[in-house]
């Protein structure tokens, strides 16, 4: 990927105000690639008695990651939107610890980008959740 | 035979949206994403209220695909939990006491969750509805449904599956 448009789509994701909101980092960026983190924060938890974070906000990182990883994709020349993602959850998340979020398009055509994800906590041999989801490819 | 006469309106309503509060407001992440319940007799509707904080994407503007996602998990989450408790709500065998001191009863657990993303979401409120297609002892499967302007034009569906807290009385 040319450093420009690493730069476009680093720059475009964190202008988000709702991955801001969730405190969200990207950690890696590639060709079809994108890596996000997002830290423990109390006010994302989802089951008060295991302090456990919400389903929800693993969804909001695994969607935003899947995009970043269109948008990164030399074949994508713009923006991108979720056609549907599916999200299996293996394990709940660890309290205290941060999710982190790998995603990849493992096929594009001129109109859908097929995008596999994966997130961990501390405990990367055992991930929290996995994900499939098709995306637009949009702007041409 | 006599019947037995029917509880006072305000009771039957303040037993109800103090189950109801209990259950939605002691988690944190429904507060933070600014989303509230409807009540009508056991009909619940989720109302996810417009901020700036929930956009994804600024030139649109559109509601983030997470959001989205996310309402429509917290409003099956709560519906499901509702049934669940519902009937011993209405049977008195609930302490709501307890409940809204926060002994709440343990959550369902998401097994896996596929949304489609029919329209973009409009910087506005939307509203969710869940319908349950099955409860089981053990499953659930529930289905989910979000609208803006109008509930015929959905912005997107969910489907999703769930495991069931074991009731303390059940040992298999």
């Amino acid at each position: 990927m040319t450093a420009d448009k690493a730069k476009i789509a680093r720059q475009f994701i964190q202008t988000i105000p709702h991955s801001k909101a969730l405190g969200m980092e990207i950690t890696a960026l590639g060709d079809g690639m994108a890596e996000i983190t997002m830290p423990y924060d109390e006010r994302f938890i989802g089951d008060p008695k295991t302090r456990v974070i919400h389903g929800g906000a693993v969804s909001a990182l695994m969607d935003t990651c899947g995009g970043a990883a269109v948008m990164s994709h030399p074949d994508a020349p713009a923006g991108t939107a979720t056609i549907d993602l599916r999200i299996d959850y293996m394990r709940a998340a660890t309290p205290g610890q941060a999710i982190t979020a790998r995603a990849e398009v493992y096929h594009i055509t001129r109109s859908v980008a097929f995008v596999r994800a994966t997130a961990c906590d501390d405990d990367t041999d055992r991930p929290v959740a996995t994900a499939t989801g098709a995306f637009t490819v949009e702007g041409r | 035979m006599v019947r037995k006469a029917p509880e006072p309106v305000q009771i039957v309503k303040q037993r109800r949206d103090a189950a109801l509060n209990a259950l939605v407001g002691g988690v944190p992440y429904i507060n933070f994403m600014g989303i509230s319940f409807d009540r009508r007799g056991d009909e619940l509707t989720g109302v996810l209220s417009f901020e700036e904080k929930l956009i994804g994407n600024p030139i649109l503007p559109a509601i983030h695909g997470g959001v989205t996602a996310a309402f429509l998990e917290v409003t099956a989450v709560i519906a499901l939990s509702w049934a669940y408790i519902w009937e011993d709500l209405e049977s008195g065998a609930l302490d709501v006491e307890a409940l809204a001191a926060g002994n709440l009863p343990r959550l369902p657990k998401t097994i896996d969750f596929t949304v489609d993303y029919l329209r973009s979401g409009l910087p506005r409120d939307a509203y969710a509805r869940a319908t349950i297609t099955r409860a089981g002892r053990r499953y659930a499967s529930v289905q989910a449904e979000a609208w803006q302007d109008n509930k015929d034009r959905p912005f997107a569906q969910a489907t999703a599956h769930f495991l069931m807290p074991r009731s303390e009385q059940a040992h298999d």
